[in-house]
């Protein structure tokens, strides 16, 4: 397996800090018709009420992939979901972050194409579906902020072989990206180059090895992923 | 053999132990153990913790113990070394620590059966993962404002050798605050030993050098509160040392 610590180095981004971190955190359930897919159960058990903070999970450096890599869908799964998402990068420490200030604080913007296996319960981390080799795809730049006119304001368009297979838009945020970054700094420092996700509209597609994923986001460019099957374990190394 | 890293004089070093309250530099410093800041004792990768994973420690909590191990991520920003300052937030009623086994990953593990897995373990060291159970949702529970805190998980002070740990499933843990004796615990009573543990992770994905494994902690949490010196001592590991602060001391 060969791993790739390096791919998000081929990430282009011309503002401070220049690069990538490798830190992902994402978070779930922040797109309102994401939320809304639950329905009831949201406030029935086991989760008893709906997120009252950010919900967050971490893509550990072993699923970071570039936009050129391509996504190698274990063998012990059948179909990936494809999860896509504006991405945040921080340009310096960003702790205790008002709203208000919160975009002095963000270096850039990307695509985030953060494929996992799919999941019906989200009561306990998922770590065995979210942290697959190299299911994070980034890319394929960072667009400086000054660039962007309006971060919730952004439509998200997902292809799978080419067919539009999803849509959505960062204005549907429960928390929008100020408001985001506020609450995530409250508790935890972003440093520079640390990537945030604001969250995965509903109806992400699934995906099976031999299809080709592309994503497009408003100003951000188009990030396109490669499926590929997992080699049959004992053929190498 | 035994390492530290430690900031001294203006850069970071490696350290290894002197005379009982000495350190020694690699540069052939031998500097005083209360005169240099302790640092994680290695570049932390990948930070995998484990949640009820003592079975006791279950039963404390009102949990049945998990088929599954029960694993959730920590990111870098929550590390703290030895003798330093964890914020204990004013409205918290219960903030705990946890005294955990680290296992520490040393060369890269992908689908790993458990006759081999220690084959990959660089050494062990002493964590103390605190969480605070005012900020629990059911939402990827333990969620990260529980425990992925800034200053919210202790780690050192050193990193052993795995060659200098003959048995890590032998191993006595106590936790005491000011003194006071509160958890205590052996790694005999791990639900998910270690191997079972890099077994189950590197069946899904590859472990790499630095990664660390937080094994779990057994029965005995209590809160802690501004002031509090909490000691986790792992039996062939040391101690390592603590101490919570209130919210005025970051400004808050």
């Amino acid at each position: 397996m060969i791993m790739r610590r390096t791919s998000v180095n081929a990430i282009a981004m011309d503002v401070t800090p220049y690069g990538l971190s490798g830190i992902v955190y994402g978070t779930l359930l922040n797109q309102r018709n994401a939320l809304d897919a639950l329905g009831a159960a949201a406030s029935q058990p086991p989760y008893q009420a709906p997120p009252r903070a950010p919900v967050l999970y971490i893509k550990p450096r072993n699923t970071l992939n570039g936009p050129d890599g391509a996504v190698v869908l274990p063998a012990d799964v059948p179909e990936f979901e494809a999860g896509a998402t504006l991405g945040v990068v921080f340009a310096r420490s960003a702790c205790r972050v008002s709203a208000r200030d919160a975009l002095e604080v963000v270096a850039g913007y990307t695509i985030v194409n953060d494929f996992s296996v799919p999941h019906a319960e989200y009561y306990r981390p998922a770590v065995r579906f979210t942290a697959r080799d190299g299911s994070c795809c980034i890319g394929p730049r960072v667009v400086a902020r000054l660039r962007i006119a309006d971060p919730d304001a952004l439509d998200l368009r997902v292809y799978v072989d080419g067919q539009l297979a999803q849509q959505g838009s960062t204005r549907d945020l429960i928390r929008p990206v100020r408001q985001l970054i506020a609450e995530v700094t409250d508790f935890m420092t972003l440093q520079a180059g640390d990537l945030l996700l604001v969250g995965v509209p509903a109806g992400a597609p699934r995906v099976r090895a031999g299809q080709s994923v592309a994503v497009e986001i408003d100003g951000l460019g188009r990030l396109e992923n490669a499926v590929v099957a997992e080699a049959v374990a004992g053929s190498g190394a | 053999m035994r390492r530290a890293r430690v900031a001294y004089a203006g850069a970071i070093h490696e350290a290894t132990p002197a005379a009982a309250d000495a350190v020694r530099l690699a540069d052939g410093r031998v500097v005083s153990k209360e005169g240099v800041v302790w640092l994680p004792p290695f570049e932390v990768g990948t930070i995998l913790a484990l949640g009820l994973n003592y079975a006791d420690h279950a039963r404390e909590l009102d949990f049945k113990p998990q088929e599954e191990p029960l694993v959730f991520l920590k990111g870098p920003g929550t590390l703290i070394g030895h003798r330093g300052q964890t914020r204990r937030p004013a409205d918290a009623t219960f903030m705990h620590y946890e005294c955990e086994l680290a296992v520490v990953i040393g060369r890269p593990a992908r689908r790993v059966r458990r006759a081999t897995a220690l084959a990959h373990v660089a050494g062990y060291t002493i964590a103390n993962d605190y969480a605070v159970r005012d900020y629990l949702e059911n939402w990827y529970r333990p969620n990260l404002r529980v425990k992925n805190r800034d200053t919210g998980t202790v780690i050192g002070p050193w990193l052993v050798d795995a060659a200098d740990v003959p048995d890590p499933g032998q191993l006595a843990l106590r936790t005491r605050v000011n003194g006071v004796l509160t958890q205590q615990g052996n790694t005999r009573d791990l639900i998910h030993d270690i191997p079972a543990l890099i077994e189950y992770l590197s069946s899904f994905m590859t472990l790499q050098s630095g990664d660390v494994i937080l094994t779990g902690t057994p029965q005995g949490v209590v809160n802690v509160n501004p002031g509090d010196e909490v000691v986790c001592e792992i039996e062939g590991l040391g101690r390592l040392v603590n101490t919570i602060v209130g919210d005025a001391w970051f400004g808050r």
